[in-house]
């Protein structure tokens, strides 16, 4: 499997609020909502870490759950925003995302 | 005309006064009398200046979106019957419209929201009143229950509007204040403010209940109701930065109500 490189788009306003993150896409001002776990990887798309790193690093170490699981889940997500254009995402280290 | 025909009224919002200079005495009459409460002294010192020109009337179209739009160093604002610029290095401006009193607080709401949004404030689309010394916010887009909560306040209320209420961040926390726009009660607010006390989202119901909100669905419900008109994303940022920090600080809640007074004493 290839690595991916999430990153958050510079493009976009967000805000951690307890465990949730709102985004703000600065296109339309479209807001989206990320639960814990989105918010973990929201949190590390530095464009620098590997996916799979994230997710073994922040969701395994943070929840009891299955590695594989897991990354499915994360690469759905990422892609789903990505999809929404508030995420990029690459094969390679991308440079790093304004926060 | 020459100038000794002109007439300055400054308009006191927030805090943040709005000087408007204009010659036909009709029209500064009926300002006067819209923003009888809400007027400073003539002389009074203002944050910005605007000329009003007024048009002769013509047809537009009702649902028109007003444009507002940064270029040249200054605020363009267009509706179909409204034109207005303004130049925030200078602090002066002029607006163009019909003799119709709406297109001032047309204007006095896109300046607002744009002095507003760098320093950390909004103007929300909400009914505000003060009880024991708190601002409660209930914001909500039409028919969600605002002016409705405002018939059934108790004396000891004192309202801020059943419209908009304009929040500032001041002394570490953000402050309400009332505003002269009035919504269906047809009454403009009071020019008093207080601490923000909470946030309630309105709908009516068989009873009375209140769910608390997390901050993120209640900065989401917030920014739906927040009024803001720039095509600007830095201001949109600040916005959305002012919604998060002031959900973080203000407990909010859904209120499902039946139209009683008895919501009034169900309040937190």
């Amino acid at each position: 499997m290839s690595e991916l490189y999430p990153a958050r788009s510079p493009a976009t306003a967000w805000r951690r609020l307890e465990d949730e993150v709102i985004v703000m896409a600065a296109q339309d001002s479209t807001l989206f909502t990320l639960n814990e776990v989105a918010a973990l990887i929201w949190e590390a798309a530095d464009g620098q870490t590997a996916l799979a790193t994230i997710v073994r690093d922040r969701v395994c170490a943070e929840y009891e759950v299955d590695f594989e699981q897991a990354y499915r889940d994360a690469e759905e997500l990422v892609q789903a925003l990505a999809g929404h254009g508030i995420l990029m995402v690459s094969e390679s280290p991308l440079e790093p995302a304004q926060s | 005309m020459n100038r000794g025909d002109r007439r300055r009224m400054v308009i006191e919002i927030g805090g943040l006064a709005i000087a408007l200079d204009c010659a036909e005495a009709g029209f500064v009459r009926l300002i006067e009398e819209n923003y009888a409460g809400f007027l400073a002294p003539s002389d009074a010192p203002a944050a910005c200046e605007f000329t009003i020109e007024l048009a002769p009337p013509r047809q537009v179209n009702p649902d028109d979106d007003v444009q507002v739009s940064f270029a040249d160093g200054r605020w363009c604002v267009r509706r179909g019957d409204f034109e207005a610029q303004y130049e925030p290095c200078s602090g002066r401006g002029w607006v163009r419209h019909t003799a119709n009193p709406y297109s001032v607080d047309t204007l006095l709401r896109i300046v607002h929201t744009l002095l507003l949004a760098p320093e950390g404030g909004f103007l929300i689309h909400a009914a505000g009143a003060i009880r024991n010394g708190r601002a409660l916010i209930f914001a909500g887009v039409s028919g969600a229950g605002k002016t409705t909560i405002c018939r059934l306040a108790p004396p000891d209320v004192i309202l801020l509007s059943d419209e908009i209420c304009y929040v500032r961040r001041q002394n570490g926390g953000y402050v309400v204040h009332g505003t002269p726009f009035a919504g269906e009660l047809g009454i403009p607010g009071v020019k008093v403010s207080a601490p923000a006390g909470a946030v309630y989202l309105p709908a009516r119901g068989e009873t009375h209940a209140l769910k608390p909100l997390k901050p993120a669905e209640a900065a989401r419900e917030l920014l739906r109701c927040i009024l803001f008109f720039a095509d600007d994303r830095e201001l949109a940022a600040n916005v959305f930065a002012s919604a998060c920090d002031f959900v973080s600080r203000t407990p909010a809640y859904r209120l499902e109500f039946r139209p009683e007074p008895s919501v009034w004493e169900f309040l937190r």
